[in-house]
């Protein structure tokens, strides 16, 4: 098949019809594992539908998860945007979360607002802090960042362990957690606001990291195509040699891109200990790290992308817990294949129908065209 | 008497719009050194690797013994008794020169049987040729002329009789140089038969008895060595196409804006490739500097516009020292002082090609005024200063939006240059500015040259096109081997003699 010439493909057809198809593709393979397990497909879709827009608190679970899957779908799109393989997102996730616990427990003498955005800096600032070191490895030593920052997860992962079980553990309980932050500090809820207006509901995960998980997005869209910075990362991505020759220094940008992303990654922490679990709670990270890859590949590394993407996965997130919850021969389990196919089929597998079908467009808008 | 055992009929191939074959006839007989010779980018190694099936030709019949075959891999090549020697080798470091050479003709899943006669067989082939190689050493403890023994070892177990050397010789010593010639004529004298492709005339001389001269992808010349010389050959290389000279003012040269004291450069591999160079560039002059490619030229680019570090000497501009081997400059900082440079592969290094027109139209100038201001980037005047310059520079087609991939060779030669020439720099190097790029283009590029020199830059100006040397220079140096070899005014200069200063011959 003739290639078919990228400048006559209309920028929907890219972005949105391929997308689409992959994703639908992607829905009938899974219907069809749902299908063999026994349980009836189309009542599954109607389960994942209801369970995730059906009820309010059902869509409020969606909004958070939505709200962790933007975060570390940004964090892995911006080191990508520098051709970094970011897949640390989990461990700068976790680190991040520590940032937040010891800002805030340690500034609860101050307004409780400042202390909000002291506890999203020290977010960041852990977050990047952890992402740095596999950068200046990467930068300065060669040491790739998907063998570093893959280990960085399993270091991160044992020195929150070691602290949760022998440093910062609330001593009057059994469990790997913290004490609690002082109520104030808590992040209003999704419950809080309804209240407000009257109306009552009932308890959801949803907060106003929500709001947070906007802002992210609008800050990384302006950041990577609006500044100087951006345009230098994406440049050191994209042709290394070109960006040594036009002065802009390859060690320095992937640096910067790597902090940036792990102060992203680190943002989930606000919204898992602020929001959540009021402490840190041993794992709490969850995978939303790694599904965060995802999220970004889904979403073509650009925000307005990785919005939709991470809501998807909100959907699947929710939707799926109601219908193992209702069909017992789907496990948990389940889903996390369902993940996996659509994963393959936007990601891996992005590439397999998108010639067929841009030169479908490319051909009827021609004919179009001339008649 | 001679039989042809390699014949090739009317080779066409084409890489998008490079033509890099065109109508190729070739016999090769049984049992010589059949040299192919010309300069980079001729078309030899393309034509070489549609002969070993790595490439497919166009069109065209490849007979073997007379025979015609069709190579689709080098599978089929090696089936009909070609062998291929890269210029890069092609050899498992970790692995001993035993199983590289039988690595894919195991022949069987436990070692044992196979492979002790394999070890014989080898022996022998070691023997015959005096190849002098240990079967058990591994790959990365032996120095590169015996790696390279290491490929011809393999390609004669492979059983071939046609024996394809490319650029043998680029990478070794001359003692290491001597010793290959001698194991490729005891090969001869055993009835093989070997094609040695080189740009360097001195080989052909001594090694071939036959010799084939390309030039642009087109066979210009087959004759017998000793029926011929090196002038002559270098002629034939060279080509002497009738020379467009541009309508261009007297040279005005001022005083010296760039200069250059004894300046040795090392490339990626630690291989020396720029020694002890001298160069002075006067304001409002054209220094051109010819070469065949790789003696030198880029790495002297890469570190007369900061990309590469020195190794001894220094680099002056406007009497002020900017680099030595301690201290030198970033291609950003030498920016700011007034040095601009197009670097010779656009592709690889002056573009961005994923980026946006307007992107690549303000690359390494990003960061000034009115681009961008507190690291933020003003799209607007970045928009309406790309409009500006792409009409000015008649870049087709005008849209800064349109993605640089999409645009053709010369339209994004122009981006470059009008990125860098809108500066009004007061050094420009500039590295083969019109490769690829279409006549209607080249006259444009080489007028803009020339209006800059006139304003008062001084220009070096690196290229392995002689006519484009001949045409833009007011003075011209000739590169080989890393070192000047030659300085000419170009008022009674001929291609000639450039031609003989290129080919190392004077």
């Amino acid at each position: 098949m003739a290639p078919v010439d990228k400048s006559k493909v209309p920028w929907w057809v890219s972005n949105l019809i391929v997308p689409l198809v992959n994703l639908t593709l992607a829905l009938l393979v899974s219907g069809l594992f749902i299908f063999i397990a026994g349980e009836n497909p189309y009542e599954a879709v109607r389960l994942i539908i209801y369970g995730s827009f059906g009820y309010i608190e059902g869509f409020a679970y969606t909004l958070y998860y939505t709200t962790n899957f933007v975060f570390t779908g940004l964090a892995f799109a911006v080191a990508f945007h520098c051709r970094l393989f970011n897949i640390g997102g989990e461990g700068q996730a976790y680190i991040g979360g520590l940032g937040v616990f010891l800002v805030a427990i340690n500034f609860s003498f101050l307004p409780v607002p400042i202390v909000w955005l002291l506890s999203i800096a020290g977010a960041v600032v852990f977050g990047a802090a952890w992402a740095f070191i596999p950068a200046y490895l990467q930068a300065t030593r060669g040491s790739h960042v998907v063998i570093t920052t893959i280990m960085f997860n399993f270091i991160a992962a044992s020195l929150m362990v070691f602290l949760l079980v022998d440093v910062i553990r609330d001593t009057a309980q059994m469990g790997p957690h913290t004490v609690a932050l002082p109520k104030e500090q808590w992040f209003p809820s999704f419950k809080d606001f309804a209240g407000l207006f009257g109306i009552k509901i009932r308890y959801s995960p949803l907060n106003i990291s929500f709001l947070l998980a906007i802002a992210a997005s609008v800050f990384v869209w302006f950041l990577v195509w609006k500044t100087r910075w951006g345009y230098e990362m994406r440049a050191v991505g994209h042709n290394t040699q070109a960006a040594i020759y036009a002065g802009i220094s390859p060690y320095k940008n992937i640096i910067i891109a790597m902090c940036i992303s792990g102060g992203l990654a680190g943002l989930l922490g606000v919204n898992e200990i602020l929001g959540v679990h009021h402490k840190i709670v041993a794992g709490f990270p969850a995978g939303y790290g790694f599904t965060g890859i995802a999220v970004a590949l889904m979403g073509r590394n650009h925000p307005i992308g990785i919005f939709p993407a991470a809501f998807l996965f909100g959907i699947l997130y929710q939707g799926g817990s109601e219908v193992t919850f209702d069909m017992p021969n789907i496990t948990r389990y389940m889903f996390v294949a369902v993940q996996g196919v659509i994963i393959l089929f936007s990601g891996a597998l992005e590439n397999l129908f998108r010639p067929q079908i841009e030169s479908f467009f490319v051909n009827r808008l021609n004919i179009k065209a001339s008649a | 008497m001679v039989s042809p055992i390699l014949e090739l009929t009317n080779i066409n191939k084409s890489f998008g719009h490079v033509h890099a074959n065109k109508n190729i006839n070739l016999t090769i007989n049984k049992g010589t050194i059949h040299g192919i010779i010309g300069e980079n980018g001729a078309g030899k190694s393309t034509l070489m690797s549609i002969v070993f099936g790595l490439y497919q030709a166009n069109s065209g019949t490849i007979k073997v013994n007379g025979k015609e075959i069709n190579l689709r891999s080098p599978k089929d090549s090696i089936i009909n008794g070609i062998g291929m020697v890269h210029q890069h080798f092609m050899l498992v470091e970790n692995f001993t020169v035993l199983e590289n050479i039988i690595l894919g003709f195991e022949g069987e899943l436990v070692f044992g049987k196979n492979l002790e006669k394999a070890k014989k067989d080898l022996k022998d082939l070691c023997d015959t040729y005096k190849l002098n190689i240990d079967l058990n050493s591994t790959i990365s403890d032996l120095s590169v002329g015996f790696r390279q023994r290491v490929e011809i070892l393999k390609s004669l177990y492979r059983g071939a009789e046609i024996l394809i050397l490319d650029e043998p010789t680029g990478v070794l010593t001359p003692q290491e140089v001597d010793e290959l010639f001698k194991i490729l004529r005891s090969l001869k004298e055993e009835g093989k038969t070997i094609v040695l492709i080189t740009h360097k005339l001195i080989e052909i001389m001594d090694l071939t008895s036959e010799v084939s001269v390309m030039r642009q992808g087109e066979m210009v010349g087959h004759t017998k060595t000793e029926n011929t010389n090196k002038e002559q050959l270098a002629e034939m290389m060279v080509g002497r196409s009738v020379l467009l000279r541009l309508d261009k003012s007297e040279v005005k040269a001022g005083e010296v804006l760039f200069k250059v004291k004894n300046l040795t450069v090392k490339d990626d591999l630690d291989v020396t490739r720029v020694k002890n160079v001298d160069l002075e560039i006067r304001s409002g002059e054209i220094l051109g500097l010819a070469g065949v490619t790789g003696n030198g030229q880029t790495e002297l680019l890469e570190a007369l516009s900061g990309i590469r570090k020195v190794e001894s000497g220094e680099i002056y501009l406007e009497g002020k020292k900017v680099s030595d081997s301690q201290n030198f400059l970033d291609p950003r900082e030498l920016k700011d002082k007034g040095l601009a440079h197009v670097p010779e592969d656009r592709q690889r290094m002056g573009l961005v090609t994923d980026f946006k027109a307007y992107e690549n139209l303000i690359f390494g100038y990003h960061d000034q005024q009115p681009f961008s201001k507190s690291s933020v980037l003003n799209h607007r005047d970045i928009i309406s200063h790309s409009k500006k310059i792409m009409e000015e520079y008649d870049v087709r087609p005008q849209s800064p939006n349109l993605i640089t991939s999409n645009f053709s060779g010369g339209n994004q030669q122009k981006i470059i240059l009008s990125r860098e020439l809108n500066e009004n720099p007061k050094v420009l190097l500039v590295g083969q500015p019109t490769r690829g790029v279409d006549i209607g283009a080249i006259e444009f590029i080489h007028q803009r040259l020339i209006d800059m020199r006139d304003r008062g830059a001084a220009i070096l100006l690196v290229s392995v096109e002689l006519d484009e040397v001949l045409s833009l220079s007011d003075r011209i140096v000739v590169m080989f081997d890393g070192k000047i070899v030659g300085e000419k005014d170009n008022k009674n200069v001929t291609d000639r003699e450039l031609g003989l200063l290129m080919a190392g011959v004077v």
